[in-house]
């Protein structure tokens, strides 16, 4: 049963567009198109990985592509009603747990799966699993939004 | 510089990808955490596109002794389950499904949201820097933490 607030017609577009850039990264440069991992890279918090400038050039693609869509189609929706303290205790937990896990959505998720690594399948079901159940407890005690 | 081209497009490719695809609003990305409630499959669709290519990518690198642009495949051999992958992920999403935000659409949403995902953003990477820390600790000389995902 499709919500009629779900786009699963821009979901596959995107997500497409999200496959060919890691296929871009692995065929070009051999590496694994993961963001956690580039990111920590590019700024001096991670010992292996690719050379800082490459590292740099990924990341600052991400919001340069952000930036492309927006030019070409319009604003692109972009909801944040949650405060300045559950972003920042967020953004400190993924941090740390990315690192920890080795890989996100994007290294494990999407690099790892279509390579039916072991580790990375089963990275992504506890991420996903752990994040609705984070969710659900939000919820029941009237934190949702 | 090839190199460096490369890296730039596939990264603003992958940004164009997340912004088309709805994923620089947190309350769709939520919303597929929302299993029990205002439960949004967007999500779904984008990981099964981007696995598509993917999994061509992973076929055709079977045939290539090199990438086109190095001298060879850099890629995670590790092939254990251990604590830190496990814990670091239920962790991960946690902090995924507070905010409704992962390291890519946080980052990417510096151009739709530069406040709030500046925020986001410095918070990781002073998680990043935590991870470093911990992986320091005395009775773990060889830190588990690698540059390579996945």
């Amino acid at each position: 049963m499709m919500p009629e607030y779900a786009m699963p017609l821009q979901g596959l577009v995107g997500g497409l567009l999200i496959g060919v850039a890691a296929a871009i990264m692995l065929l070009g440069n051999g590496r694994i198109a993961g963001v956690s991992g580039l990111a920590a890279r590019a700024v001096g918090l991670s010992p292996g990985g690719p050379p800082r400038s490459l590292a740099w050039a990924f990341v600052i693609g991400l919001p340069l592509g952000a930036l492309t869509v927006q030019a070409l189609a319009g604003p692109v929706v972009s909801r944040f009603p949650m405060s300045g303290t559950v972003i920042i205790l967020a953004g400190l937990i993924v941090g740390f747990g990315t690192r920890l896990g080795s890989g996100c959505t994007s290294g494990h998720g999407v690099c790892g799966m279509s390579r039916l690594s072991r580790r990375s399948i089963i990275a992504t079901l506890t991420f996903i699993a752990s994040g609705v159940i984070t969710v659900a407890i939000v919820n029941a005690i009237g934190g949702g939004w | 510089m090839r190199r460096i081209l490369i890296s730039l497009s596939s990264g603003t490719l992958f940004g164009a990808g997340l912004a088309v695809s709805g994923m620089l609003d947190p309350v769709r990305v939520r919303g597929f955490l929302d299993l029990f409630g205002r439960f949004d499959p967007t999500l779904a669709f984008v990981m099964g596109g981007a696995m598509l290519p993917m999994a061509i990518a992973w076929i055709a690198t079977r045939g290539m002794t090199s990438p086109f642009a190095d001298e060879k495949f850099y890629l995670p051999d590790t092939r254990q389950l251990t604590p830190s992958l496990i814990g670091g992920s239920a962790l991960f999403g946690i902090g995924w499904a507070l905010a409704g935000l992962c390291p890519g659409p946080g980052i990417a949403s510096l151009a739709t949201r530069p406040r709030e995902a500046g925020l986001f953003v410095v918070a990781m990477l002073a998680g990043f820097a935590l991870a470093v820390l911990v992986a320091r600790k005395p009775d773990q000389p060889s830190a588990p933490l690698s540059g390579e995902t996945a």
